[in-house]
C-alpha cells in the first residue's frame, strides 16, 4: 500500500471539514448541526449512496463506468417489496434483492467483455431496460410489501436506541471497512487497480482480464442490489419510479473523493468521504431553507470544483 | 555426439504482412546461458521476430521449439508462462502503482488472495538490490520515476519471474551510459545462471560489449550469422546494408542557394540536447538517426507539439518566440507536418479523404464558414490524382484505404495546405515499395516547386536517393550537416550507431 494511497483521501477530508463548518456557521448554531440528532438523520440519508459508492469505486478505479446503479436501485427494491408480499422471509427476500443486483452487474460485465460494447454504453442499455423491468414487474405501481424487521433498516432513529444510527448505516460502514481492506490488500483489489492503470501492461502480465472485469461488475451489482434493498426499506414500498439519477449521485460521490474517471485512482475511503460531503451539503441546505435548485446548482458547482481541485493537485510537482 | 537442444531453436519462420514480406524464412539457434544479438537495419524484421517468439503474432510458416519442445504460444501469457519474458520498447508498467507492486504484477504472493505485503516488498529489494545505484524504493510510485528508471523496474519485473529466456527490444534506447552498465552487469550475471538473451540493439559498440553470438537480419532474411568476436564492425555494417546501394543517385541534385527560410541554432528541446541546422526553399534535408536518438522530438518541437526549452527557431529570418507552442501558429506561418504515427496523430481515420486532404486548410474550400462540398471534393480530387491516391472516392473514409495510399493522403495535405516547409516524419514508415516511389516522388516535386523539406528516416537509402543534404541525430545530438555526396551508408550507419568517437570530418577525407 502506498503512502501516496493512503492519503488520498485527506483531500475530500479536508473538504468535508469545511462543508461542515460552513453550514455550522451559515445556521447560526453550530452546535445544533453536528448534533447526534443531525448526524443521524445525514447519515441515514446517505446510507443508499454510499452503499453504491462501494460498488461504484471497484468499477471506476478499474477504468469501468456503470449508469445502471439508479434503475439497478428500482428494480431490486420492486423485487424485494414483491417478495415479502409473496410472504418470503424479510432476509431471504432481501437476498433475493441482493441476487438481482449481482445477475444486473454479471450481465453488464458479460456485455462489456463478450461484446466488447464500452462500459457507458453497455450500462447506458441496463439503465433502461432494468428501469423497464421493474414497471413490469411492479406493473407501474408501487408495491407495498407488509411490515418488516427490513423496514428499520435506515431510518433515521434507530431501534433500538443504543445502536446509534440505523442498522443500515452499521452495514454500509461494514461493506466499506471490508472493501477497503479488498482493495487495499487483496489479488483481486490490487488487480482493479492494474488494470485501471493500464489495462495493456495487465494483460502482458498474464492477468485475466476479461473474468477480472466480469467479477467487478458482479461485485458492484452486488453492492447495487444491497443499496435497493435499503431503498425499499427506506420508503417502505417498492417503487419502480424511485432512485432516478441516483446513479450520478454515486458517481459524484466516487470522483469527489478523489477517483479518476481514467482509472486507477480513486479508494473507498475516499468516496464515502464524498458521500458524506454531498449528503452534508444537502442536509446544510435543507436547515437553510434554502429551496431545491439551489442545492442542485451548489451540489453541481461542488463536482466541478473538487475534480479541478484535484487536477491543480496533481498537476503540480511532487513534494 | 549428438549435440543438447538449443534453449530456443526457430526453423523457417515467415510473415506476411499484406503485400510485404517481414520475415522470410528465419532460423536461429539460442543456446542456453547465451546473449544473442539481433541486429539489422530499422525494418529489416527484428521485432517482428521478437513479438513471435513473445507470443504477440503468430508467424505465416515455420516452428519455434524450446528446450527440445515443441513451442507454440497463442498469446503473451502462454510465452510467458514458458519463462520468456519480454522487454518492450514501450514500457508496460502501470504508473499509478508503486515500484514494487509493478515488479509482481500477475504474480503476487499472497495468501488466501490476500497479498502478503512483506513478501512483496522483500521479492522487490531482492531484484532492486541488482541496482543499487539506481535508487529505487518498493514504495516508490512508478509515475513519479524518470523513463531509464522505469527501464530498470521493467527488467526487474522479468529478473522476478525467473524467466528463462529475456527478449530485449532495445533496453538501453533511453538510458543513461552507466545505467547502461549496470543493465550490462545484471545480464551478465543472469546468463552464468543460465538465462539466455535475445538482444535487439543498434548500438554495435553496445552489442560487442553484451553479446557473444549474432544474427543480422536484412530485408525480412537471415544474411549473417556467428561468434561476435570473430568479425569486425566493418563487416557487420556491410551485412546491414548490403549492396543496394548506389551513392551516385544524388549527383544530379545542383547545389541550393538562396536565403535559408529555417534557421534553427543551439535548440534544446525535450529529448534534443543540441540541434542547429539551416534549411533553405528547394532543398531536401535529412535527418538519420536511430528510433529513440531524438528525431521525432526535434521535428515536434520544432513544429509546435514541444516546448522549446532554449536556442532560437528563425523562420524566414523572424525569430520564432519559444512561448508560442502551437502546431495552429506554425500552420499559419507554412510549416506542414506530417506525422510518424499515421493513425495516432497523422490522419483523422474515420473522416474521407477529402476531409482529411483539406482538414488544415478548409478556409481554401470555404465561404463565411460554410464548407463547401463540391470545392472540398474537386480540391481533393485534385490532389488525389496528383498525388497518385488510389481510392475509390473522395469521400472514401480513410482508414479502409492502404498504408500507403493513406501516408500518400498525409502528405498531399500538405499541399492542399500549400506550406512552405515541409516537415516529414519517417513519411514512408511501413509502406510498400510501389508507395515509397510515389511519395518520393512527392517529395521530390515539393522541393522543385520550392518548398524547403526535412525528412526524417530511418531507411537509408531513401535519404540517399533523397537528400540534398544530412546530418546524423546520436542521443540527441545533431551532427553538422553535409552535402549529400560527403556521406557513404557505412558512414551513416557508424555515426547512428557508435558512441561517435572520431569526427566525421576525417573519416571523409
Amino acid at each position: 500500500m502506498t503512502r501516496s494511497r493512503w492519503f488520498r483521501w485527506l483531500g475530500p477530508l479536508l473538504g468535508l471539514a469545511f462543508v461542515v463548518l460552513l453550514f455550522g456557521f451559515l445556521s447560526g448554531d453550530p452546535l445544533r448541526f453536528v448534533a447526534a440528532r443531525n448526524l443521524r438523520i445525514v447519515a441515514a440519508q446517505t446510507v443508499i449512496v454510499s452503499v453504491g459508492a462501494v460498488g461504484m469505486t471497484l468499477i471506476i478505479v478499474s477504468g469501468g463506468i456503470d449508469l445502471s446503479v439508479g434503475a439497478s436501485i428500482a428494480l431490486t427494491s420492486v423485487v424485494t417489496a414483491v417478495s415479502l408480499l409473496q410472504g418470503w422471509a424479510p432476509l431471504t427476500a432481501a437476498l433475493a434483492g441482493i441476487a438481482i443486483g449481482g445477475v444486473i452487474g454479471l450481465v453488464n460485465g458479460m456485455v462489456v467483455t463478450r461484446l466488447k460494447v464500452v462500459p457507458f454504453i453497455a450500462t447506458l442499455g441496463m439503465m433502461g431496460a432494468a428501469r423497464g423491468a421493474a414497471k413490469w414487474i411492479a406493473s407501474e405501481q408501487t408495491v407495498n410489501p407488509p411490515a418488516t424487521w427490513l423496514n428499520r433498516l435506515a431510518v433515521s432513529v434507530p431501534d433500538p436506541p443504543w445502536l446509534l444510527v440505523a442498522p443500515g448505516v452499521w452495514l454500509a460502514v461494514g461493506l466499506a471497512l471490508l472493501f477497503a481492506l479488498i482493495l487495499g490488500s487483496s489479488v483481486f483489489g490490487r488487480r482493479v487497480y492494474t488494470l485501471g492503470s493500464n489495462e495493456a501492461a495487465a494483460r502482458a502480465c498474464g492477468i485475466p482480464v476479461e473474468r477480472l472485469k466480469l467479477m467487478i461488475y458482479t461485485v458492484g451489482g452486488f453492492c447495487f442490489g444491497l443499496a435497493g434493498v435499503l431503498q425499499m426499506s427506506r420508503l417502505r414500498q417498492g417503487d419502480p419510479t424511485v432512485a432516478q439519477g441516483t446513479e450520478l449521485d454515486v458517481i459524484a460521490a466516487v470522483v469527489i473523493g478523489g477517483a479518476s474517471l481514467n482509472g486507477g485512482e480513486g479508494g473507498i475511503g475516499g468516496s464515502m468521504v464524498g458521500a458524506l460531503i454531498m449528503a452534508f451539503l444537502r442536509n446544510g441546505c435543507q436547515q437553510m431553507g434554502w429551496p431545491n435548485y439551489i442545492q442542485e446548482i451548489i451540489i453541481g458547482i461542488t463536482i466541478v470544483a473538487a475534480v479541478a481541485l484535484d487536477r491543480w493537485r496533481a498537476s503540480r510537482p511532487a513534494l | 555426439m549428438a549435440p543438447s537442444p538449443p534453449r530456443l531453436g526457430l526453423h523457417g519462420i515467415s510473415k506476411r504482412y499484406g503485400a510485404t514480406e517481414a520475415l522470410t524464412r528465419v532460423s536461429l539457434e539460442l543456446r542456453p546461458g547465451s546473449i544473442h544479438a539481433l541486429i539489422g537495419e530499422n525494418g529489416a524484421g527484428k521485432s517482428t521476430l521478437l513479438n513471435i517468439i513473445g507470443g504477440v503474432t503468430s508467424s505465416d510458416s515455420g516452428r519455434m521449439s524450446l528446450d527440445g519442445m515443441i513451442y507454440s504460444p497463442n498469446n503473451p501469457l502462454d510465452a510467458r508462462n514458458a519463462g520468456i519474458a519480454f522487454i518492450h520498447q514501450e514500457l508496460s508498467l502501470c504508473p499509478h502503482l508503486t515500484v514494487a507492486e509493478n515488479i509482481v504484477m500477475g504474480r503476487e504472493p499472497a495468501r488466501r488472495g490476500w497479498i502478503d505485503q512483506r513478501e512483496v516488498t522483500r521479492v522487490a529489494m531482492v531484484v532492486l538490490a541488482n541496482f543499487p545505484r539506481a535508487g529505487l524504493l518498493p514504495d516508490q510510485r512508478v509515475s513519479d520515476l524518470p523513463i531509464a528508471a522505469r527501464q530498470i523496474v521493467e527488467i526487474c519485473r522479468a529478473i522476478a519471474a525467473r524467466a528463462r529466456i529475456l527478449l530485449m527490444d532495445e533496453p538501453t534506447s533511453s538510458l543513461e551510459r552507466r545505467d547502461v552498465e549496470r543493465l550490462f552487469a545484471v545480464v551478465r550475471r543472469l546468463r552464468a545462471d543460465g538465462l539466455s538473451v535475445v538482444y535487439i540493439s543498434h548500438m554495435l559498440e553496445e552489442v560487442r560489449e553484451v553479446c557473444d553470438r549474432f544474427t543480422v537480419l536484412r530485408d525480412g532474411a537471415v544474411v549473417g550469422e556467428g561468434e561476435l568476436a570473430s568479425v569486425g564492425n566493418d563487416i557487420l555494417i556491410g551485412k546491414m546494408v548490403g549492396r543496394r546501394l548506389d551513392p551516385a543517385s544524388s549527383e544530379t541534385t545542383p547545389p541550393v542557394s538562396g536565403d535559408p527560410i529555417l534557421v534553427v541554432n543551439d535548440l534544446v528541446a525535450p529529448g534534443v540536447r543540441h540541434a542547429s541546422f539551416e534549411l533553405r526553399p528547394g532543398e531536401v534535408f535529412g535527418i538519420a538517426g536511430l528510433v529513440g536518438a531524438g528525431r521525432t522530438e526535434l521535428i515536434r518541437a520544432l513544429y509546435g507539439l514541444a516546448p522549446v526549452r532554449s536556442g532560437e527557431v528563425r523562420l524566414r529570418g523572424l525569430r520564432v518566440p519559444s512561448s508560442v507552442r502551437s502546431p495552429a501558429a506554425r500552420v499559419h506561418d507554412g510549416v506542414g507536418f506530417v506525422s510518424e504515427d499515421r493513425k495516432g496523430e497523422g490522419l483523422a481515420l474515420p473522416l474521407s479523404v477529402a476531409d482529411n486532404i483539406t482538414l488544415t486548410r478548409l478556409s481554401a474550400t470555404s465561404r463565411l464558414g460554410w464548407i463547401s462540398r463540391r470545392r472540398q471534393l474537386d480540391a481533393a480530387r485534385r490532389w488525389m490524382n496528383d498525388c497518385g491516391v488510389r481510392a475509390s472516392s473522395a469521400t472514401q473514409r480513410v482508414g479502409t484505404l492502404s498504408g500507403g495510399n493513406q501516408q500518400k493522403v498525409a502528405v498531399a495535405r500538405l499541399f492542399h495546405q500549400d506550406a512552405d516547409i515541409f516537415l516529414l516524419d519517417d513519411p514512408t514508415r511501413g509502406i510498400d515499395i510501389g508507395s515509397k516511389e510515389t511519395v518520393y516522388g512527392m517529395i521530390r516535386r515539393a522541393a522543385r516547386t520550392g518548398k524547403a523539406v526535412l525528412v526524417v528516416s530511418s531507411f537509408l537509402p531513401e535519404l540517399f536517393t533523397l537528400c540534398d543534404r544530412l546530418a546524423v541525430m546520436h542521443r540527441g545530438r545533431l551532427s553538422a550537416a553535409r552535402p549529400i555526396s560527403d556521406w557513404t551508408p557505412e558512414l551513416v550507419l557508424e555515426e547512428c550507431v557508435a558512441a561517435s568517437g572520431s569526427p566525421l570530418g576525417e573519416a571523409v577525407q
